[in-house]
């Protein structure tokens, strides 16, 4: 086993699924020769050549619009759009196309596409490198929303999505491409597509996140435990189609949930899970549930960056305002 | 009666008509179904959108005789008579407008998402100049997997003011790839005039820009857009990349059935009528001795009746059972 990043594993991912089935191509902007500007493609051409890693111009809307053409005959593109603020011009592809392709045809045509890209802050960049844009994707029929937490998490989650059937957003957290190293096999195997990643067990609190988010939602849980409380943590990992099966069980049992994401906070994706709790989790509920979110404001430049984004200290208040009159 | 019967009994009485006859038949096929469907959403029978190909019959008729039957074809919302063409049963066309479960997109796509895989017709798309990039990436795939077919992509000028219009062309041309880019001018994008939307207004000279040859074709003169689609055609299969050619042609109905047309003006639309492709083609015929106006008769009576039996049947088959409402979203059991 090698010690990855979650860059590394990433590309890892990449080269298995290339090396193992030929119609999986690679196209954006700069992931040839230069290997991506993350790196997250670095030596994918030279190994498969330029007809399966395609260098593109700086053109979303044919980067997406061609890679649901290619989906379309069989092909299992993977668009790389290099920051997640470039996203809305391939937003019309994404929206009025490939999640549409398996509906308008009623199954004859499906879209095996994967559309790779960076999400979140931290990374001291402005506005449009830094952006969470999960909700808008998940809103939408026919798409798959991912966003994996570690190194190997992604290596087995990108794995996924590229040998799924249907259209994929994988996000990835710039933050975390190279925070830490992890073991990862790199031996192909995927993880699931549909399930939440319990990443530590808890009995007092319910702690729900995805993301680069799990760094801080972890550190409060450390901290919380300190103080004896039990926070369980909970990686969504998966945000469509939501494993609300898991959310749920471990709300049975903790009474308490706190949803933590660095989206902004109104019509992110914390209200969809706080109203499915509303719906089916109510009685279980000890508390109210809390939402701890960026606000409502756009990215701002690096030095307030860390006040947008939710902090361990905001964690940890949540949960003691759920533990308030227990 | 069933749609796959129908076609093989019209398609084995084709094979033995001369090539002019049956292009007029088809243009009469389009326009006696579009003057049927008009008069079905009048009636409540056809529901949401409708626009109408009329007048511009030529261009479909003429490209998709110059096509081979393994090209994939990618159309706008206009496309019943692109469809039509590609060989998709008028049965299956018509339930589709109705929206039953035996249409080509079995009752989802309507009038402005006509598909057939099987028939490489990658759809109807209400998105203006969304079927570019689109066609980029089929002919791309065809040359990654080393299919030698070409990608025809209908569009109409208003797409050329969008994005992807300039971002598929570009593409297609860097990578030269077999895509055969046909626009329908007709002059109009919905109520906007060219003149009024586009500084440039010779859509070649946008093309050639990409370094796309191009071609300009009166697209009221069905043999002209057959003989221009076909050298076009010939080209891009020949030397690989991309070719643009252009159309000029008129819709003689409004942009869809909400339009109060305040745009143009009647005189306009009397002196392109005057062009009309049915009359203008079987006239020519009839001048030189190669029809007469009971083969005309004849062709025309055979078009309606194909209509009334395409309505029949559509009346006839069944709705979609609400209990496939949530069916195709995503792949069943994929997930893993």
């Amino acid at each position: 086993m090698a010690e990855l990043n979650l860059v590394e594993a990433i590309n890892r991912a990449l080269d298995w699924e290339m090396a193992h089935d030929p119609s999986v191509v690679v196209l954006g902007e700069d992931v040839g020769v230069n290997g991506g500007v993350f790196r997250a493609t670095v030596g994918l051409q030279e190994r498969f050549g330029p007809e399966r890693v395609l260098d593109t111009p700086l053109a979303e809307t044919a980067i997406v619009g061609t890679a649901i053409g290619m989906a379309a005959q069989g092909l299992k593109p993977v668009a790389e759009i290099q920051f997640s603020g470039f996203i809305y011009p391939a937003m019309d592809h994404i929206w009025n196309h490939a999640g549409r392709l398996r509906n308008r045809t009623r199954g004859r045509l499906s879209c095996p596409l994967v559309v790779r890209s960076p999400c979140g802050a931290g990374i001291h960049a402005p506005e449009h490198h830094s952006e969470s844009p999960e909700a808008l994707f998940a809103h939408l029929p026919g798409v798959r929303v991912v966003i994996p937490s570690s190194p190997s998490r992604a290596y087995g989650l990108l794995l996924a999505a590229i040998r799924d059937p249907d259209p994929v957003i994988f996000l990835e957290p710039t933050r975390l491409y190279r925070l830490f190293k992890q073991e990862v096999a790199d031996d192909g195997e995927a993880l699931p597509l549909d399930v939440c990643f319990t990443l530590r067990a808890g009995t007092d609190v319910t702690l729900v996140s995805w993301g680069a988010m799990l760094n801080e939602t972890q550190a409060a849980a450390e901290a919380l435990a300190q103080e004896g409380v039990m926070a369980e943590v909970i990686d969504v990992a998966t945000l469509k189609p939501l494993d609300m099966t898991t959310i749920l069980e471990s709300v049975a049992r903790t009474g308490r949930c706190v949803i933590v994401h660095e989206a902004t906070r109104t019509g992110g994706f914390g209200a969809e899970i706080a109203a499915n709790l509303a719906e089916h989790g109510l009685y279980s509920l000890l508390a109210p549930v809390q939402r701890v979110t960026a606000w409502d404001v756009v990215v701002p430049l690096s030095r307030l960056e860390h006040q947008y984004m939710p902090s361990v200290e905001r964690i940890v208040a949540a949960v003691r305002k759920t533990l308030e009159g227990a | 009666m069933n749609a796959t019967g129908r076609k093989a009994k019209a398609g084995s009485g084709m094979s033995e008509r001369p090539f002019t006859h049956q292009l007029l038949a088809d243009m009469l096929r389009i326009r006696r179904m579009e003057e049927k469907c008009a008069e079905l959403y009048g009636a409540q029978k056809i529901r949401g959108f409708l626009h109408l190909y009329i007048g511009e019959e030529a261009c479909a008729t003429g490209a998709m005789h110059a096509l081979d039957a393994d090209d994939n074809v990618v159309a706008t919302y206009r496309e019943h008579g692109h469809a039509l063409l590609r060989g998709v049963p008028m049965d299956a066309i018509m339930a589709e407008m109705f929206g039953k479960a035996a249409g080509c997109s079995r009752g989802r796509g309507g009038s402005m998402h006509l598909f057939d895989v099987a028939r490489r017709f990658y759809g109807g798309n209400a998105i203006v100049g969304g079927g570019l990039p689109l066609a980029v990436g089929l002919a791309l795939a065809d040359r990654m997997l080393g299919i030698r077919r070409l990608t025809a992509c209908f569009f109409g000028e208003g797409a050329v003011a969008e994005g992807a219009f300039h971002e598929g062309m570009n593409l297609a041309a860097l990578w030269r790839l077999p895509v055969l880019f046909l626009c329908e001018n007709n002059l109009y994008a919905m109520g906007t005039a060219l003149d009024r939307s586009e500084s440039q207004t010779e859509l070649c000279v946008k093309a050639a820009s990409y370094k796309v040859p191009t071609l300009k074709v009166d697209g009221m003169d069905v043999l002209a857009v057959h003989e221009g689609t076909r050298r076009a055609a010939q080209q891009v299969r020949g030397e690989g990349g991309p070719f643009f050619v252009e159309f000029r042609t008129f819709r003689f109905r409004a942009h869809s059935m909400f339009d109060p047309e305040l745009y143009r003006g009647k005189a306009e639309v009397e002196e392109w009528k005057k062009r009309g492709p049915i009359h203008s083609f079987s006239a020519q015929l009839k001048a030189a001795g190669e029809l007469t106006e009971d083969g005309f008769l004849e062709l025309d009576a055979e078009a309606e009746a194909e209509v009334a039996a395409a309505v029949a049947f559509a009346e006839a088959a069944p709705w979609e059972p609400v209990e496939d409402l949530l069916r195709d979203v995503t792949t069943p059991g994929a997930m893993r």
